[in-house]
């Protein structure tokens, strides 16, 4: 995992399906490692093969016209299972940033805590993307985390993005949460001393 | 201006807020499974660093494990190794394991709640997204993912943003055959699968005041089905009835003290809600679903929605749902044959759920043409089951009463459907490929899965009883 996140431009891979749920990004079965690597093989396993691992034509990945370090999806996207492993596959298989109308929350703090930035967009400005990709599949994208917007670079079409002004300091910076809640032991230990039962 | 009671449990257990931060929650009990933890303990290795205090996180193993034979060794090499991995780090770490052949294994959201564990006014995480359940008992209980796990592990803290809170009202009375599954699989269908993204939900009214705990637990445990963070319900004294006595619960002048605080836990009169849905249980009908996530749900002789209802830019992931179903817009799911049927899962595997099956199949026999799984949620419920002879009223039925895990409800072990195959499941997620690759789910209640059970095909249970 690149602990640091680096404004891109790039292309982008669409799929406008809604409510992808973690089970789709990664099947229950493929959680059975121990480690954090290797994950992106699995990436959307049931859409990407059939039966005897054949890859399935029709699905985005597996067509060479699109390709690219953002993901574009429908609204709800990251729904249902709060497995981080979706992030991990996610961020194995190369994508660094996740646009889409609509986040689940407990997926967009897996995605921040693992360095992939997920961008939540209007639903109109949604739907430019995809008519963008349409048109011309290589579709440029610029991410910029700075200045908080993205772009269609052909159309010049652009639009702001919210980020917590914490998350984005840890994601320019490599930093994680672990590092700065170790820094409150103190306080936590205060705080434990005023509580007389475990609730 | 008054608080809600989310915000009260909240507030309480802020250790540090500072500017441009989000809080730095304490927690008060970390549950932790063989699945989601062993990143987060090779991250506290990597940092050496301790758990910071072991004797708040318990662990268990389910999400991995057979159903049956579970005095053998597991078969499958991964999950083996994954459960021995379990072990092997709550032993390095201090953290006590309820693991495989313990009285007090089960389904993690089973367990806390039986064991007295889970309590009012506690924060509750897992690395799971159903820890919701724990909401049950006025908690603020919410599934997080590993590097949060390994955050807690390492601080008993977690940083997170403060959800907006949102009030679900049911009032009135349940009709007859229609159960507590019934009305949250309702509530999804009216408000969306993502319908409580962002919010930390409170259920309200005299239908969930007059709910039992377990049934409590069945609404709170799919608020996550609905984008919620978790969902909570004020305790009462059904509530302290159900916790008393139970092995980890305070006792004598502990129990006296706990219960003096826990009294204050209600939402103020005058608190303002950033959201407020209101529905009456009148208009609840046994429900099941019929697409791919639980939002795609109806009364059980309902008809699905045609293309036409559909907005255009939803059609797509809709067509593409049904065509997964391989069901027809617009037709019924009355009388659908059913090939599985699964009663089991943190949202219905406990003794409740298993009693009023075992009452409504009494006598009968399944349908040939069904296989029927039982999955009791813990070693509790199995030796209870076994002690009230319902495993005799199930064997007679023709059902299998099986071992604790979370078993079909994810298919990580053994347990799958088969492709192309119905199941109505009383779990939580109807989701492409859950239950296994190409497998095809419907939600509902303990009731009408037995229904199903019975007649091998989707049908209402008000007709049966």
């Amino acid at each position: 995992m690149d602990k640091k996140f680096a404004n891109l431009v790039s292309s982008v891979v669409p799929l406008p399906i809604e409510n992808i749920d973690t089970d789709q990004i990664i099947p229950a079965r493929f959680l059975k490692a121990t480690t954090r690597d290797g994950f992106g093989e699995n990436l959307f396993r049931d859409w990407r093969f059939g039966e005897n691992n054949q890859p399935k034509a029709d699905f985005v990945l597996n067509n060479d016209t699109y390709k690219g370090k953002v993901l574009v999806a429908g609204k709800n996207f990251g729904c249902g299972s709060s497995r981080e492993h979706a992030a991990w596959a996610l961020g194995d298989y190369g994508f660094k940033v996740v646009v889409s109308s609509f986040f689940a929350d407990i997926f967009k703090n897996n995605a921040l805590n693992n360095f992939i930035l997920p961008v939540q967009v209007s639903e109109d400005f949604l739907q430019k993307i995809f008519r963008a990709v349409e048109k011309v599949p290589s579709a440029a994208i610029e991410v910029n985390l700075e200045e908080q917007f993205i772009e269609i670079k052909a159309t010049g079409e652009k639009e702001n993005f919210d980020i917590n002004p914490y998350k984005k300091t840890c994601l320019l910076n490599g930093y994680d949460d672990i590092d700065y809640l170790l820094s409150l032991r103190g306080e936590i230990e205060a705080y434990e001393t005023t509580r007389p039962f475990n609730f | 201006m008054g608080k809600t009671l989310f915000d009260k449990i909240w507030d309480s257990h802020i250790v540090a807020s500072r500017s441009g931060h989000p809080d730095a929650v304490y927690i008060n009990t970390h549950f932790i499974h063989e699945v989601t933890s062993p990143q987060a303990f090779d991250g506290l290795r990597k940092r050496g660093v301790p758990v910071f205090r072991p004797a708040k996180t318990r662990a268990t193993a389910d999400h991995n494990v057979p159903t049956l034979d579970q005095h053998l060794p597991i078969k499958e090499a991964l999950s083996r190794k994954q459960v021995e991995m379990l072990t092997a780090n709550t032993a390095e770490f201090g953290v006590e394991l309820y693991g495989l052949g313990h009285p007090y294994q089960g389904i993690v959201h089973v367990i806390g709640p039986e064991l007295g564990i889970t309590l009012p006014g506690m924060t509750i995480v897992c690395g799971d997204s159903h820890t919701s359940t724990h909401g049950a008992f006025g908690a603020v209980a919410f599934g997080i993912g590993t590097s949060e796990v390994e955050q807690v592990l390492a601080t008993q803290c977690i940083l997170q943003y403060k959800p907006k809170r949102m009030r679900i009202t049911v009032n009135g009375q349940l009709k007859k055959g229609v159960v507590s599954k019934d009305i949250i699989l309702y509530i999804i269908s009216q408000i969306t699968a993502a319908g409580g993204t962002g919010y930390f939900v409170e259920y309200a009214g005299e239908a969930i005041r007059s709910l039992s705990m377990e049934a409590r637990m069945t609404i709170c445990n799919m608020s996550i089905e609905m984008g919620a963070r978790g969902g909570l319900i004020a305790p009462d004294d059904i509530t302290f009835d159900y916790i008393k006595g139970r092995e980890f619960a305070p006792k004598g002048e502990d129990w006296e003290k706990s219960l003096a605080y826990w009294k204050t836990l209600q939402t103020d009169a005058d608190a303002v809600f950033d959201a407020e849905l209101t529905f009456d249980a009148a208009d609840i009908e046994p429900q099941i679903t019929y697409g791919t996530n639980p939002g795609m749900g109806m009364g059980v002789t309902g008809n699905i929605p045609s293309l036409a209802d559909i907005e255009e830019k939803e059609q797509l992931s809709f067509s593409k749902s049904l065509q997964y179903m391989d069901l027809q817009p617009g037709s019924q799911l009355l009388g659908k044959k059913v090939d599985y049927v699964f009663i089991g899962s943190c949202t219905n595997s406990r003794i409740e759920d298993l009693r009023m099956v075992a009452e409504f199949v009494k006598g009968k026999k399944k349908s040939d043409d069904v296989t029927v799984w039982i999955v009791p949620g813990s070693k509790q419920v199995e030796a209870q089951a076994i002690a009230e002879g319902i495993d005799k009223i199930f064997e007679a039925a023709g059902f299998q009463l099986r071992q604790p895990g979370c078993s079909a409800c994810l298919a990580m072990n053994e347990d799958k459907i088969p492709a192309g195959k119905y199941c109505i499941a009383t779990s939580n997620r109807n989701f492409e490929g859950r239950q296994g690759p190409n497998a095809r789910t419907f939600l509902a209640s303990p009731l009408t899965a037995a229904a199903a059970a019975i007649t091998g095909k989707v049908a209402d249970v008000r007709a049966m009883i």
